[in-house]
């Protein structure tokens, strides 16, 4: 004999829950359960509504099928008490079901899931509370009128409860009504009559609706598919919108038809204090710093955040010249603040030279990069840009008057004599160059990072230290002198 | 006589349309049920109504005042415009705020403004509106507010711990175009600020050392806006300036924003308005560029002028230039190839390799994913079906483009 379960409401779904647990017990196969929600469908016939007695293990469902058959339940179609039997009773020997996306019940259970959910979405977006008088020294009062197509108040009224925690309000709709009462959310299934509401905020509503439209790029079927005219009845917005598509190409027409003007006064005066006001006047290194920072002598300003100075004191004895900012640099607009910036903090603290007493700065004052997906990664400037930037160093090292200047890596040896040399032939020895100060080369600390071999990192990190140690040296002898 | 809030309202409203974004999604979850306050966020954002242009309205996007110091071409509030000019008290903005909210109408404020007196003074009164949005209201809903470039450091770091998102607009694809078109706006400043915020938003996403919880800035980001068709630039430049802007700055989204016609506008602009086209197709080329793993170069190679094509989407016009890569087998092809077929989004291509486990897939298989069969057919090989020849037919793009549009009398 067939099975008749009655559902205490159109979305019970702990009514759905315990019935379908007592007829997987029992054994009864989907085609021999018919579901009627609340009093729906009532016959005369009698029925055979008593659970079956139970034969088979307890049945199981993963935490997902919970998740998607809870939407579903809200669903208005009346086959859908069925599905869901049908797909918890497969479930019970295909425990992968739902993840076949393809198959047949599982795509016409999502089909309801997503129809619940975007009629639930479109409710937390097309619900328009009017104020409503209250009581003296009470919350404010807001009450509502929605028209759902799906069951789906119970399931949407904690939003607003989350949302409108501070006021109390009610949501009256034919599929049942929510509400918050000091707090307190209820919810019902009884089907409310629409109310009279009118709120005079609503005009201001009109106001900003009609004038946030652009009438020079109407699209109505966007419109529409987004908010179809099946909602239209209850936003106040929506009586203005065929008369904003009726105005539109006059005032399309008016606008392309509209002379230029002549500007108004203000605009005159603005232009003229613009043009009076002085520009930059410092001087010295914070001169050329200020100028550098607008530097186009080559392309790479475009794509670089900004000009990467050199820092320090105006004056020092030590000058440390490095390839061009990386990626943290750029950013910050600071030199060596990056992974490469600690590498060489570190070793300067293990030369024993504090970082501030020395100027800081490299041979190119742009990041170069190149774009892998959505990361930059450093390019290597080319010999016309340092050329271009050779400029900004020479500058910096007249201002400076460094003594000696630590060349790190061969980009910074190229910018400092000129030349391209190998670093090799050069590093650590002292020597000088054309123009007054003496050079050390040495590698650029960005090299240690790149080696894979962790041994080869320490001999090399060692070096490094040495070299700058090396410079200290130098400067602290009495009779430094650079070798010819 | 003073205008009334509601003719204020009007000249504020009208003057804040042409900024794109009205997005409220991708912040942190928040909510008044327990804590008090009026107000929540919950990772998607809401679309509470679409105006004809088929824009959502999810914000109060509004300005502060559209007064401006400043003369760019583009833009309607422009010093030389005779548009009518208005402001707000910040006191007004939060009363509209939250009235509006109240009634559910929106969920959240945009707040820009208009250049007055100084980038300070400006940032100032924003950021005075949010603060008491958050602090005085409890205020737990979205807010967007817009960052002027040259404003002090610590009013950002303020602005930052009421603002969801921070937004700074690069207005032009180029530095010329900008230097052309807004005289009076650096690239390179807006170039820093953007690289500040990114710095500032990184450091906050970062339990801090002490008390592991973490400090808040602007937890859903930061974004921009280019406009397109204002000056020279092509696609391409477009695009690789998108990829730089993401690439830099962490940027949550780039907004494309047509160049649309103002009233009074300037004689400097182009007379004809872009294609409403285009602007969709950047955003087409945009998405394939953050979810579907395309370089930007490999999206904008196909025409020698640097335009995407504007009756092919940028995903079929790629595939039609890379035919030796098709058909695809859609029963063994790696994810990022099923990406690469036209006619397969994200979703279909998730649900494809969760099937795959279970059985071969077959043409009407994929029909109840509610894929286009007669768009993906030509480039897939599934259980039941094989393009044959269709692949390296000479006019596969006639047959995909779409039909010329019969014009009707009126």
């Amino acid at each position: 004999m067939r099975h008749t379960v009655r559902l205490g409401g159109a979305a019970d779904f702990a009514g759905w829950r315990d019935a379908a647990r007592d007829l997987l017990l029992g054994g009864i196969p989907p085609q021999e359960v018919d579901w009627r929600a609340g009093d729906a469908g009532a016959s005369l016939l009698e029925e055979n509504t008593a659970p079956p007695p139970p034969v088979m293990p307890p049945p199981r469902v993963p935490p997902a099928f919970l998740e998607l058959a809870e939407a579903v339940i809200c669903h208005s179609d009346p086959a859908r008490f069925g599905l869901l039997y049908r797909l918890i009773a497969r479930l019970q020997a295909e425990r992968h079901l739902l993840s076949d996306a393809m198959d047949a019940d599982v795509v016409a259970a999502r089909r309801l899931e997503k129809a619940v959910r975007r009629d639930a979405h479109k409710m937390t977006a097309f619900v328009r509370f009017r104020e409503a008088p209250q009581a003296e020294g009470a919350r404010r009062r807001f009450i509502a009128w929605f028209e759902p197509e799906h069951h789906i108040v119970a399931h949407t009224a904690p939003f607003f409860a989350r949302r409108f925690g501070d006021m109390d309000w009610m949501i009256l709709t034919p599929r049942g009504s929510a509400s918050l009462t000091d707090g307190t959310l209820s919810v019902s299934e009884e089907p409310a009559r629409k109310p009279d509401l009118a709120d005079p905020t609503d005009e201001l509503w009109l106001t900003y609706y009609a004038n946030i439209f652009n009438p020079a790029r109407l699209k109505v079927k966007a419109m529409l598919s987004e908010m179809p005219k099946k909602y239209w009845a209850n936003l106040p917005e929506a009586a203005l919108i065929p008369d904003l598509i009726a105005q539109t190409p006059a005032r399309v027409a008016a606008m392309a038809e509209q002379e230029m003007r002549r500007p108004p006064l203000f605009h005159e005066r603005l232009q003229a204090r613009a043009t009076a006001e002085p520009t930059s006047t410092a001087e010295g290194l914070a001169g050329l710093r200020e100028e550098a920072r607008s530097c186009t002598r080559c392309p790479l300003h475009c794509h670089a955040t900004q000009t990467v100075f050199g820092e320090g004191p105006d004056r020092a004895e030590l000058m440390i010249v490095g390839e061009q900012p990386g990626d943290h640099e750029d950013l910050q607009g600071r030199p060596f603040v990056g992974p490469a910036g600690q590498v060489f903090d570190e070793a300067m603290r293990h030369a024993g030279i504090d970082r501030g007493t020395a100027y800081v700065t490299n041979a190119v004052k742009h990041f170069k990069y190149e774009l892998r997906g959505k990361r930059r990664l450093h390019q290597s400037p080319n010999s016309a840009e340092v050329e271009q930037c050779r400029w900004w160093l020479g500058q910096e090292m007249a201002l400076v008057r460094p003594r000696l200047v630590v060349a790190m890596g061969r980009t910074a040896v190229l910018a400092l004599t000129g030349r391209a040399q190998k670093l090799a032939d050069l590093r650590g020895r002292v020597q000088a160059l054309p123009a007054g100060p003496a050079m050390l080369a040495t590698v650029h600390p960005s090299y240690l990072l790149r080696l894979p071999d962790a041994r080869a990192r320490e001999q090399e990190t060692i070096r490094f230290r040495e070299d700058l140690a090396a410079a200290r040296n130098w400067l602290s002898a009495p009779t430094s002198s650079p070798a010819r | 006589m003073p205008r009334s809030l509601r003719e204020r309202l009007a000249i504020l409203s009208d003057a804040a349309k042409y900024d794109a974004s009205c997005a409220s999604s991708g912040t942190e979850r928040r909510d008044s049920s327990k804590s008090g306050g009026l107000g929540s966020t919950e990772g998607s954002g809401i679309c509470h109504a679409y105006a004809p242009d088929g824009r959502c309205i999810s914000l109060l996007k509004v300005l502060l005042t559209n007064f401006c110091i400043y003369d760019c071409a583009y833009c309607i509030n422009r010093s030389s415009s005779n548009v009518e000019r208005a402001r707000f008290t910040p006191e007004e903005v939060v009363w509209l705020t939250l009235e509006f909210y109240r009634r559910n109408y929106i969920e959240g404020l945009f707040l820009s403004s208009g250049i007055i007196r100084s980038s300070d003074h400006t940032m100032e009164e924003m950021v005075r509106v949010v603060r008491e949005l958050r602090t005085t209201h409890g205020f737990r809903g979205y807010i967007h507010l817009k960052s002027i470039p040259e404003a002090s450091p610590a009013l950002i770091e303020e602005a930052g711990l009421y603002a969801d998102r921070l937004s700074i607009n690069v207005e032009m694809p180029t530095d010329a175009g900008l230097a052309s078109l807004a005289p009076e706006k650096r690239p390179q400043g807006i170039r820093r600020a953007m690289a500040a915020l990114r710095t500032k938003i990184e450091e906050a996403s970062e339990p801090t050392m002490r008390t592991r919880k973490r400090q808040r800035f602007a937890p859903a980001g930061q974004s921009t806006q280019m406009i397109v068709g204002a000056d020279e630039a092509n696609d391409a430049t477009i695009l690789a300036t998108s990829g730089r802007l993401y690439g830099s700055y962490g940027l949550r989204r780039v907004y494309y924003s047509g160049f649309s016609p103002i009233p009074d506008a300037s004689s400097r602009l182009p007379p004809q308005k872009p294609p409403l086209m285009r602007e969709h197709r950047l955003y087409q080329a945009d998405w394939l560029f953050r979810f579907y793993g395309f370089g930007i170069e490999e999206i904008t190679a196909a025409r020698p002028d640097g335009m995407l094509d504007l009756d092919l989407d940028p995903k079929l016009a790629w595939a039609l230039a890379h035919r030796e890569d098709f058909p695809v087998d859609v029963n063994r092809a790696a994810r990022e190839m099923l990406l690469r077929v036209p006619g397969f989004g994200t979703k279909a291509v998730a649900a494809i390799l969760a099937t795959r486990r279970h059985r071969r897939i077959r043409l009407e298989d994929l029909g109840r994913l509610r894929v286009s069969l007669a768009k993906v057919r030509p480039f897939i090989v599934t259980a039941d079906w094989t393009p044959l020849t269709l692949i390296d037919r000479d006019d596969l793009g006639a047959l995909l483009r779409p039909p010329p549009e019969q014009l009707t009398l009126l």
